[in-house]
């Protein structure tokens, strides 16, 4: 184990891959010398050179088809893209190539990509560098998406994602760059697909992922002073999503609560309570809640951005609503 | 158009414009009357105060988030808004206080706008990156690299079916050169004839990549041949080469000929944004630039052309610090948006055409 930071962590996980993987190679802008729009790729360069770290013009769908024709041919590229705000603007290589060829062609073509984009409100950068929009991935079949709230799992999601054959999108979330934690060394998997329970509880299921799972947390503290254990499910892996997790832990605790930073109307919470009310709808003695950004462009002013993005106060509320 | 004879803008090459005989006295200053010419320089002067003290303002932690800024490049903001007339529209970009002010945004709003509060632009919601003024044409910026082509296009379009006599001029980086969105924009402009003026500050950097390693041509205005429309290189740091150039493309505009390109070599002082340390280029470099001060070099040809004396210009140094303070002043007293309005001006309830720029 080693006390690192989410962004270093994250970038173990792109180190030992490529370390071990002489096919995983990484382009974007300024990823290079530069070391990343945040530094998430610093040091990179000097170890692995210019074949593996590739500085690209700002050109965003030529970045996301050649991950993609590289990827269709062996290579297994990780590509960021500086803010995933940016993925509007090539979104369609994402969503009409990679995540489809596999399909498509029955099975003959293989695209094991990495898309990394930084993500998430907080820094005042207004409404087209703050956004999250786990959903949009999530809603298109074919891709993968991960979201790690923990500089463990940084690491861990990032060294499967890289060894997926699949895309796979892979959200890190700004507010968590400079987040501590031990981390375990070496090569080390949090296999796709697996949530966890970050606090166990017998009250209420707070579900959540990404930087809410800190904010949860705190919720959950402050909580328990007033006598409600809430266990805090952290899914890790938006899709494939973990469902018999959420049903185990909801039927231990007969209540839930979604928490997510993303704006609410169609948002991935959404999803979340379909599939709850769906398949334990008789597990549940109160509604299902749920605690999101408003439905609003982030905006900048710092008075107005700390109400859009979600609180500890507002998930104890939400929650205290059940009981 | 004449192609400019600068290809590789050496900043050792800057001549003190003054030694140029009065027969090569830029076209510009014979077009422009005193007033003007006066204008032009407060309006550098105010862009560059305006950005020094918004650095100020972020130390002493006035102004949140980050902030990119154009020092060294007014030369191109100024020379490019002085061909334009208040009706005419504009597309900006993240670096883009410099064109605001040039198209005649006022500091005071500028700077509320900077702080988060109610009285800036865009009433504290959009911030320094996004500062739209429709009554001055500015259709806003953009934080999306490339972002403001396509809409150029549009406004240009509605422009020519409208049939105001109206032109768009839409700025851009080097790097943005680079989109998609770059080349799709321009093959139609192009294609349409659309009085569009596409203007490229080539600042030598997107972010960390230098043009040299992004960029297939030598020069970006040569892309202009591959959608048959005029291409034009000029020293981005001299006023009247970049209102020259500008001048003949938006006459080209309003004649119906269709677009043009224009690429102004210029140079940012400053980091790309708030957290840059310079790492990819020379301090040699940046002081080879700053030897080729836009303001500078403005102020020595309009002296050795006679056009303004020293009083003049000390005066507009006095008037622009006047204003910066009062401007900050105005936004500091400027209130905070109220908590109940965060999902306001999501949607629009007005019904009907707008016409909200006086079309
Ligand atoms: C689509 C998109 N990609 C990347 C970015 C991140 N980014 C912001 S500014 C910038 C550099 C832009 O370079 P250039 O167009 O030359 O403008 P300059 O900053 O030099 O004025 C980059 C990469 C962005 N905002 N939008
Ligand atoms: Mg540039």
């Amino acid at each position: 184990m080693t006390q690192m930071t989410y962004m270093e962590a994250l970038r173990d996980g792109m180190r030992v891959a490529m370390r071990s993987d002489p096919n995983v190679f990484l382009a974007g802008e300024d990823v290079g010398a530069f070391g990343g729009c945040f530094g998430q790729t610093k040091g990179l360069y000097e170890e692995f050179g210019p074949k593996r770290v590739v500085d690209t013009p700002i050109s965003e769908t030529a970045i996301m088809g050649l991950a993609t024709g590289a990827a269709a041919v062996g290579l297994r590229p990780i590509v960021e893209i500086m803010f995933v705000d940016f993925m509007g603007v090539c979104m369609d290589e994402l969503f009409n190539n990679a995540a489809k060829m596999h399909y498509m062609f029955g099975g003959k073509i293989t695209v094991p990509l990495v898309v990394r984009a930084p993500c998430g409100a907080g820094f005042s950068a207004a409404a087209q560098h703050s956004q999250s929009l786990d959903a949009w991935f999530a809603h298109i079949p074919g891709i993968k998406v991960v979201a790690p709230a923990t500089p463990a799992d940084a690491k861990g999601l990032m060294l499967a994602a890289i060894r997926d054959n699949n895309p796979v999108i892979y959200l890190e979330h700004k507010g968590l760059f400079g987040l501590s934690g031990e981390v375990p060394d070496g090569d080390w998997e949090v296999p796709l697909g697996k949530a966890e329970i970050k606090r166990p509880g017998r009250d209420v299921t707070i579900i959540t992922w990404s930087a809410m799972v800190g904010k949860a947390l705190e919720a959950a503290e402050r909580l328990a002073a007033d006598g409600i254990e809430a266990e805090v499910l952290d899914l890790r892996t938006i899709t494939p999503l973990d469902v018999d997790a959420i049903l185990d832990s909801v039927g231990r605790t007969s209540r839930a609560v979604i928490v997510h930073e993303e704006v609410r109307t169609a948002g991935f919470g959404g999803e979340v309570a379909a599939v709850i009310a769906d398949r334990g709808f008789n597990l549940l003695d109160a509604p299902i809640k749920r605690v999101t950004a408003p439905d609003t462009p982030v905006p900048f002013s710092p008075v107005l951005e700390a109400m859009f993005i979600p609180q500890a106060a507002d998930i104890t509320r939400a929650v205290k609503e059940l009981f | 158009m004449a192609r400019s004879s600068l290809t590789t803008p050496e900043p050792d090459t800057a001549t003190a414009a003054g030694r140029l005989p009065a027969a090569n006295l830029p076209e510009v200053y014979r077009r422009l009357g005193a007033a003007e010419i006066r204008d032009a320089l407060r309006k550098m002067r105010l862009i560059r105060r305006f950005e020094e003290s918004a650095e100020e303002a972020y130390v002493r932690g006035l102004i949140h988030g980050t902030m990119h800024l154009s020092i060294g490049q007014e030369a191109s903001a100024v020379g490019v808004c002085s061909a334009l007339s208040p009706t005419d529209y504009m597309t900006s970009t993240h670096r883009g206080h410099g064109h605001c002010l040039g198209k005649g945004a006022d500091v005071g709003r500028m700077f509320a706008e900077f702080f988060g509060r109610e009285d800036g632009y865009c009433r504290g919601r959009g911030g320094s990156m996004h500062i739209a003024d429709p009554s001055t044409g500015n259709l806003g910026a953009n934080g999306i690299v490339g972002g403001g082509l396509p809409i150029a296009v549009g406004a240009a379009l509605a422009a020519k079916r409208l049939g105001n006599g109206r032109i768009v001029v839409c700025f851009f980086g080097d790097g943005a050169n680079n989109e998609g969105a770059f080349h799709e924009s321009l093959n139609m402009a192009s294609v349409w004839k659309l009085p569009v003026v596409f203007v490229c500050e080539n600042n030598k950097y997107g972010m960390s990549t230098s043009v040299a390693r992004s960029t297939s041509v030598k020069n970006i205005a040569d892309r202009a041949v591959a959608y048959s429309m005029p291409g034009v290189t000029v020293d981005g740091n001299r006023f009247a080469d970049v209102a020259d150039a500008t001048h003949a493309a938006v006459e080209r505009a309003r004649r119906g000929e269709g677009p043009s390109l224009i690429e102004c070599l210029t140079y940012r002082i400053r980091g790309h944004s708030k957290s840059d340390r310079n790492r990819y280029r020379t301090k040699e470099e940046i002081e080879s630039w700053q030897k080729r001060d836009p303001i500078q070099l403005f102020e020595a040809e309009l002296l050795e052309f006679g056009l303004m004396d020293t009083p003049e210009m000390v005066a507009i140094q006095t008037s622009v610090e006047e204003e910066i303070t009062a401007a900050i002043e105005f936004a500091k007293a400027s209130p905070a948006p109220s908590p109940a309005d965060l999902t306001r001006y999501v949607y629009t309830t007005e019904r009907g055409s707008h016409g909200h720029h006086g079309a």
